[in-house]
């Protein structure tokens, strides 16, 4: 299956995607936040595509916005798509949880939340995981955050 | 009788800690267990003992500096982890990489494989409670870190892989000694299962402990040696190939009973093919070059990257977003034994605490590449 076939087949699971990358290694797909969770249901049950394989999933903190990206792979095709998913408030950073849908997302969810500061609605226990549990001074993978002691280039 | 016990006699919940400073847990992890009696009710993990914040230190380092940095992951495969790293600047900038560095990575590759699946064998057995594995499986592993020190220039964090190839040629004797160590390995081989594999207690230990199905696998994100004892097909070197591994002929290595003796015996066979990979490879490394030229400032193209490697753990990957400067934007490790310690729970659940020791041993961690 080619890049283009595949978007020809994702292309009709929900509305305002938009894709890129059809001629590179993988194909690169945005999707709105609200659909997000119905979309990766969707790419997981299709008996055609059976993208049930999270590979991983990274927080990014893309300046103005910050966002989750997120590689599936298909067991069935081995295909690999990536998944973005962007919002711009950065305060209060909210994106739906997919960790009902696939439980590989549970403690990547929480590293996310840790660095990023991603709120994952829906899910149960956004704990400090890798920082001490009194851990306040921040989101220490954003873009925007110092420690003068600790990142001198 | 039997109501009057089950109405008067309950045991109560309660809360245990195992780690971080704990020889069973194989560095400094700590897990938080829910308990009933004996018996495992949840399974939750605290992390970050050994947190280095590596993906943060890559933004502000080059790419060169970089590969220096996932040797410190997963240490038992660093090599991997290498060229992992070498592969995607590799082919992001369109190098062209000769055949002789190919086979030579493949060959440290698969002699880091049997030197990672030797420690872990060894400290499986010491996890149960057989103490000489230990000493058995160190000494083979000496044989390959000499091989190493002598070619490389270390044993263990060996950043043998540089970008556009290998940062030395291979010394003299090194086709030489890698022979012997085939031959004296086919010999040890057995006897580990001797030894261990069919060992009545030990067996009785594994068998039908731990159990996950392929379904709940595929779910959980476990990958390596792990999934495929539940019957996943996952091995990187068959699905996506890289480096000599398409002109080498081995099989994927796939169990499904799903339980720790499985995940046990994927890896003894998985030190088969590693040793049929090398001896098909072993005679035939091409004469030539052993490192390209490349740029001292290497830029890669604005964009999304991505290179997966068989570790030995499993599906290593690194995936870089690029905005066209010498640093990369974001970079992050995706690495194999945080994905299996996902499952861990489902694996543990109604089971005893000393059957999570023996499960926390068959899925092979290594908190450092866990923690990154």
């Amino acid at each position: 299956m080619t890049n283009t076939e595949l978007k020809n087949k994702i292309e009709i699971l929900s509305e305002n995607l938009i894709f890129s990358g059809e001629d590179g290694d993988f194909l690169k797909i945005e999707v709105d936040k609200d659909n997000l969770k119905e979309f990766m249901k969707k790419l997981r049950d299709n008996e055609e595509l059976r993208f049930d394989y999270l590979f991983a999933l990274t927080g990014i903190d893309f300046g103005e916005e910050l966002g989750v990206v997120y590689h599936l792979e298909s067991t069935k095709s081995r295909k690999l798509i990536q998944i973005t998913v962007k919002t711009a408030d950065r305060n209060n950073p909210e994106i739906d949880t997919v960790h009902d849908i696939f439980p590989a997302a549970f403690f990547n969810e929480i590293e996310a939340h840790e660095f990023f500061g991603i709120k994952f609605k829906g899910h149960p226990d956004l704990k400090h995981l890798f920082l001490p549990e009194n851990w306040d001074k921040g989101y220490p993978m954003r873009k925007d955050y110092t420690d003068i002691n600790m990142l001198i280039r | 009788m039997e109501e009057f016990l089950t109405d008067t006699l309950k045991t109560q919940e309660y809360f245990l800690n195992m780690g971080p400073q704990h020889p069973a847990t194989h560095g400094v992890l700590r897990l938080l267990l829910k308990l009933d009696g004996e018996i495992i009710q949840n399974v939750d993990m605290d992390l970050g003992y050994i947190h280095r914040s590596i993906e943060k230190m890559c933004e502000r380092d080059t790419y060169k500096q970089i590969v220096h940095l996932t040797d410190r992951l997963d240490y038992l495969s660093s090599h991997m982890n290498n060229e992992a790293v070498c592969l995607l600047v590799e082919k992001a900038l369109n190098i062209e990489i000769p055949d002789r560095i190919k086979v030579i990575r493949t060959l440290v590759d698969e002699l880091t494989r049997i030197s990672s699946h030797v420690l872990w064998w060894g400290v499986m057995g010491m996890d149960i409670g057989a103490l000489t594995t230990f000493m058995y499986g160190f000494r083979e592993r000496e044989m390959i870190n000499d091989i190493f020190e002598e070619t490389c220039g270390a044993r263990l964090t060996m950043n043998y892989n540089v970008i556009g190839g290998v940062r030395y040629d291979l010394h003299e004797n090194f086709v030489k000694r890698v022979k012997d160590f085939i031959v004296h390995f086919k010999k040890k081989l057995p006897e580990y299962d001797t030894l261990l594999s069919n060992n009545v207690i030990f067996r009785k230990r594994l068998e039908g402990i731990g159990y996950i199905s392929k379904e709940d696998a595929v779910a959980y994100g476990l990958n390596g040696p792990a999934a495929r004892a539940s019957g996943v097909s996952c091995d990187i070197r068959k699905i996506h190939p890289y480096s000599a591994y398409d002109r080498a002929e081995f099989d994927e290595i796939i169990f499904t009973e799903g339980d720790s003796y499985a995940r046990y015996k994927v890896r003894i066979k998985e030190m088969w093919e590693s040793l049929r990979i090398l001896e098909q490879l072993i005679d035939k490394i091409p004469e030539g070059e052993h490192r390209v030229k490349t740029k001292a400032v290497i830029k890669l193209p604005e964009g999304d990257y991505l290179q997966r490697v068989e570790a030995a753990r499993g599906d290593f990957g690194v995936y870089v977003k690029s905005t066209g400067q010498k640093f990369p934007y974001r970079l992050k490790l995706r690495s194999p034994g945080f994905a299996n310690l996902t499952a861990l729970n489902k694996m543990t659940k109604g089971l005893k605490i000393a059957d999570l020791v023996a499960i926390l041993s068959t899925i092979d961690i290594v908190v450092p590449d866990i923690d990154r």
